[in-house]
């Protein structure tokens, strides 16, 4: 909101300091100068403040003056505009008011003989050309001007009608559901049954505390003027505006709370304004009031206040003296309070009031909300920095250490961590969800792209992946730690996972190594690092037959594997399937997987135990073997585990190899074993052994040595 | 290297015996003038002491195992000193190492580049976030978190955002479908901030309470340079007895001289949240130009971090529902909350924060 220095100083003679000093000083009261710009020419600055919600009677000159006085214990010039003699009329202008929980003050006035004409300075106190010129507020006529004028000079909404066309009176009740009204923004409105109304005795007028209607408005031709300055309560207003999707001016102020005595004030400034210019006032001003809400508002009850809670709530000051029963008394005092001290009193430490609250600030109701105030204009800077005492020791997530382990492991690994979009469309979830139909789709979604919760982590990869080769970044290795959702619109479920994702080339291009392209062990490597972080018996990868439906629809069939823990799946990976990634636009081959973290961390992580090194010499012996291409390695290791020699303590695949000289369906495989006792060294006649074990087993398992 | 014979001994009195070695000793010194290359020296040191035809071996069974008991000893001694000749003599053929002609023949380019692993980088906002909650752990708060999917109740009600209340509306709230017809503190959203979770760890444990609670939250905020739908907050909450406003003052100057260097000078500002009262905005000193006035501060030496205040009763009055001890008269308390995404800007130079949520190889890589 934009104020004039020149306006805030005819409310502050006296004000001893600069636009740009009080600029700061309101600042650190909490009334927020973003931008102080120099007018020139002797008119001040002007500010561009910008003031919390709940602050609405500062949202105007005179409630920024009034603050002011309150920090440099002024004395704020009062808002008097003396009306002329009205003129006798037959009786007063009839005013109902119908909806007595929505309106609790409606102030009427008669005007006659109006001229509508230009604005001009018209009085001090009314310097309505000037100010607006300063401001650039637009000019209409004299008439909507000065309901704006007394916007801006005291925060109240006032509206003038034609009141020739006025039939009756007013009734301010709430609508017919069907009734029909057109707003002043030109706009034909059906109303509702609990919207509010100021109407007459045969239609609606207008919205009442949002906008007024188009029928009765002020025209050129107008000379008959009713002059309206009303109290709404602030749900009302609210809902009524909301449900026109309307937010004025007006209905900002009485949603959060009007000042119960300034509707005559503002009714008197802008009758004031118009009878600059001719005319007179017909009758006394009609103010009619709802005495139940004047109490819940204007008249509600004193608040105790204590020194001591403003004590054990604000603490200590940088001042030794702290906060004293003349502070507190002091700031309440120039906020517009009325202070009753408590009798019988002993110390000052045990000073306490009843605190009296001014019209203005219905945002004052607690105690707390005093101790605030008086925070506030001490200024919360003058209190000292302290630390509390410590409260207890600190304890760590149970899954914290798991996922720093999982992190950690995907970094070494070479895979950076990102965080990817929480939504994704409806295709995408059922491409993705591991429970397929447990999706929750939003209400308002951003987009329809992204209008369901992620059900999976891999949407989101994907998408990161074809970004990258789209922006011709061709190496990828991403992982992204995250929440994945399922479950129904009623109760959603929230759990952790993994994915990860490559493409490119292994290592980066460099001058002395030819690289190669990423593939599907080189993901399964960095799984089992992650798996092996883990305490974990039983983990196995399986896949399942395309027929069997098994797979997830994003996965290659036969390039992909299962991930099992203990007999339950924790996760998928593999090759994009090459529908997907046509659909993506994706050429190179791209691996992607995601483990479901929420099954992973109930193991514990795996405490390193050290175990004695032997000091006698192994011993490695290479086997090469033929296989049918039926026979995956994992028969071969489980023929050699099965084995149980204690001293063949490590087996490997050295090589895999097809070549023209080996039978059809045939490839061959280098195994290495290695052989070690802990406590002697191994003779010749147990390595031939064992070596002859091995070749039996392995014989079982469907092998045949390579001649 | 010539070839001579190991000389039989016919007495194993002193004088022989020094005769037999110096013969022996001499042999072995000559042999050892002529190494001038690796395979030289591994011939030597085949002939000395190979362990089948090695002389050392040799002149063993032949001299040391034939002779009477009396004389082994002096013998032995012999031996000892011959074998330690020999290996002196092997070590100084050998000890040179390669020739500098052989050693240039294997010179390499070491201007050419590293060859460098790929690091993982943690993702910035991780790392960010990291930093603050440790900051808090050295104080004594422990790590909260909460669902990212909340209700009304814990997101607005519980916080003292009463139904249908103005401040809402700053709140632009990404909802679930279908929840018109619950009870609204049933419906259910995508948290706006990371608050719920005071009440809920309130709900769960009586105080004292030092919790910081780091976490993604969204908003139906379209995305430009500094706003995104998706954000991240920390939130901090410590209530106990006699917890004032100027331990959150000192909590919070504390926290950004440990996050943004000691040189940081802090104030607070009136503001305004429905949880706390009083409500304050925290500022620092602009952490690029000192204070004294730069584009990034807007000229005006101060950067706006995070917002704050003492925890207003009616939070307690919902916590107490299920945990007397929340009695605002009894106890007090404190909370704060700040964009994790707008401090790694900051902190790392980030000027899109759309860049955080893209998985951009080339920004993230930065970070490593």
């Amino acid at each position: 909101m934009k104020i004039l220095t020149k306006w805030l100083r005819a409310y502050l003679p006296g004000l001893p300091v600069d636009d740009a000093r009080l600029a700061e000083d309101l600042t650190l009261r909490g009334i927020a100068v973003e931008g102080v710009f120099d007018l020139g020419g002797g008119n001040g600055s002007l500010y561009e403040t910008d003031i919390t919600t709940n602050r609405v009677d500062a949202m105007n000159h005179y409630g920024v003056a009034r603050e002011a006085a309150a920090i440099y214990g002024l004395r704020l010039a009062g808002l008097d505009f003396a009306l002329p003699e009205a003129r006798a009329a037959a009786g007063p202008f009839p005013v109902r008011i119908e909806a007595q929980d929505a309106c609790g003050r409606f102030t009427a006035r008669v005007l006659r003989g109006i001229a509508i004409g230009d604005s001009r300075d018209w009085f001090a106190g009314a310097e309505v050309a000037t100010y607006f010129g300063l401001l650039e507020q637009k000019q209409i006529s004299n008439a909507v001007d000065a309901t704006n004028f007394a916007w801006l000079a005291m925060g109240q909404p006032t509206h003038v009608f034609d009141l020739d066309k006025i039939e009756g009176g007013i009734v301010v009740r709430r609508a017919r559901k069907g009734e029909r009204l057109k707003t002043l923004d030109g706009v034909e409105r059906t109303l509702d049954a609990e919207d509010l109304v100021v109407a007459d005795h045969a239609k609606p007028l207008g919205l009442a505390g949002v906008m007024g209607g188009w029928d009765t408005m002020i025209t050129p031709a107008t000379t008959n003027v009713l002059v309206e300055a009303a109290w709404f309560e602030p749900m009302a207003v609210r809902r009524t505006a909301r449900r026109h999707g309307l937010h004025t001016d007006a209905s900002h102020r009485f949603e959060r709370g009007a000042d119960f005595h300034a509707a005559p004030v503002a009714s008197a400034l802008v009758s004031k304004i118009l009878l600059a210019n001719g005319g007179w006032i017909e009758g006394e001003l009609v103010d009619v009031r709802v005495a139940e809400l004047e109490a819940r508002t204007a008249n509600r009850k004193p608040v105790a206040l204590a020194l001591s809670e403003v004590r054990r709530i604000l603490g200590k000051t940088v001042d030794e003296e702290g906060i004293t029963a003349a502070t507190v008394e002091g700031v309440l005092t120039a906020l517009g309070c009325t202070l009753a001290e408590f009798a019988g009193v002993a110390s000052e430490a045990d000073a306490a009031w009843l605190v009296s609250l001014p019209s203005w600030r219905l945002d004052l109701e607690r105690e707390i909300d005093l101790i605030e105030e008086v925070a506030r204009v001490y200024g919360y800077n003058r209190f000292a920095n302290t630390l509390p005492e410590f409260g207890e020791g600190v304890r760590a997530l149970p899954w914290a250490e798991s996922e720093t382990a999982v992190r950690r492991t995907l970094l070494a690994a070479g895979f950076h961590e990102a965080i990817a979009s929480t939504f994704c469309s409806a295709a995408e979830a059922a491409l993705t969800a591991p429970q397929p139909g447990l999706t929750v789709p939003l209400g308002n979604p951003l987009s329809e792209e992204a209008g369901v919760l992620r059900p999976s982590l891999v949407p989101g990869m994907l998408g990161m992946i074809a970004g990258n080769l789209h922006r011709d970044v061709s190496d990828v290795r991403l992982f992204e730690l995250g929440t994945v959702f399922s479950g129904t619109t009623e109760k959603v479920e929230e759990r952790a996972a993994v994915a990860f994702g490559a493409v490119g080339s292994l290592p980066e291009q460099g001058p002395l190594h030819p690289a190669r392209a990423i593939d599907f062990h080189d993901v399964k490597g960095a799984v089992e690092q992650v798996l092996a972080r883990f305490q974990a018996r039983g983990v196995y990868f399986d896949r399942f037959p395309a027929e069997a439906g098994l797979t997830p629809g994003w996965l290659h069939p036969y390039r992909a594997a299962r991930v099992a823990v203990e007999g339950a799946t924790v996760g998928w990976f593999g090759q994009l399937h090459p529908r997907e990634a046509a659909a993506r636009k994706l050429k190179e081959p791209v691996l992607v997987g995601e483990l479901y973290l929420d099954r992973l961390y109930k193991l514990p992580l795996r405490k390193p135990i050290a175990r004695e090194i032997s000091r006698f010499q192994p011993v490695r012996r290479d086997f090469s073997l033929v296989l049918d291409e039926s026979i995956g390695w994992e028969k071969i290791d489980q023929a050699l585990a099965g084995l149980q020699i204690p001293e063949l303590v490590e087996w490997r695949v050295r090589e895999v190899f097809r070549d023209a000289r080996l039978g059809a369906g045939e490839y061959s495989l280098l195994l290495g074993a290695t052989f070690q006792a802990a406590d002697r060294t191994l003779r010749e006649e147990e390595l031939k052994s064992f070596q002859e074990r091995v070749v039996e087993a392995v014989g079982k398992a469907g092998a045949r040595l390579r001649s | 290297m010539t070839n001579e014979a190991i000389p039989n001994l016919t007495a194993f009195d002193e004088a022989a015996l020094d005769q037999a070695f110096g013969v022996v000793g001499q042999q072995a010194r000559n042999n050892a003038a002529s190494l001038d290359s690796p395979e030289a020296a591994e011939a030597f040191r085949l002939r000395w002491f190979g362990r089948k035809q090695g002389l050392l071996n040799e002149i063993s069974s032949r001299w040391l195992n034939s002779a009477p008991p009396e004389f082994k000893k002096p013998v032995g001694e012999r031996f000892k000193k011959l074998k330690e000749l020999v290996e002196r003599l092997l070590h100084e053929a050998t000890g040179a190492g390669p020739s500098d002609a052989a050693l240039a023949a294997e010179s390499i380019d070491i201007t050419l580049p590293g060859t460098r692993r790929l690091t993982g980088a943690e993702h910035p906002i991780t790392r960010t976030l990291n930093e603050i909650t440790q900051v808090f752990a050295a104080l004594g708060y422990s790590v909260g978190v909460g669902p990212e999917v909340e209700t009304d109740y814990y997101n607005f009600e519980s916080m003292n955002f009463p139904p249908d209340h103005p401040a809402r509306d700053t709140q632009d709230t990404l909802v679930v479908a279908g929840q018109e017809r619950r009870p609204l503190r049933d419906r259910l959203l995508l948290r706006t901030h990371t608050s719920p979770v005071q009440m809920r760890t309130m709900e769960l444990q009586p105080p004292p309470v030092r919790i910081i609670i780091p976490g993604k939250i969204h908003r139906n905020d379209a995305a430009d340079a500094t706003h995104s739908p998706i954000f991240h907050q920390v939130e901090g909450l410590c209530v106990d007895t006699n917890i004032t406003f100027s331990d959150l003052k000192g909590t919070l100057d504390h926290a950004m001289k440990a996050l943004f260097g000691s040189a940081v000078k802090t104030r607070f500002f009136p503001s305004f949240f429905p949880f706390t009262e009083p409500s304050a905005d925290l500022q620092i000193s602009c952490i690029f130009c000192g204070g004294k006035g730069c584009r990034k501060c807007k000229h005006s030496g101060w950067i706006e971090l995070l917002g704050c205040g003492m925890v207003d009763p009616a939070v307690f009055a919902f916590a107490a529902e299920k945990q007397a001890a929340y009695d605002a008269k009894k106890i007090s308390g404190f909370a704060f909350g700040m964009g994790a995404d707008r401090i790694a800007m900051m902190k790392y130079g980030v000027s899109e924060m759309g860049q955080f949520f893209a998985g951009d190889m080339r920004f993230l890589g930065q970070f490593a």
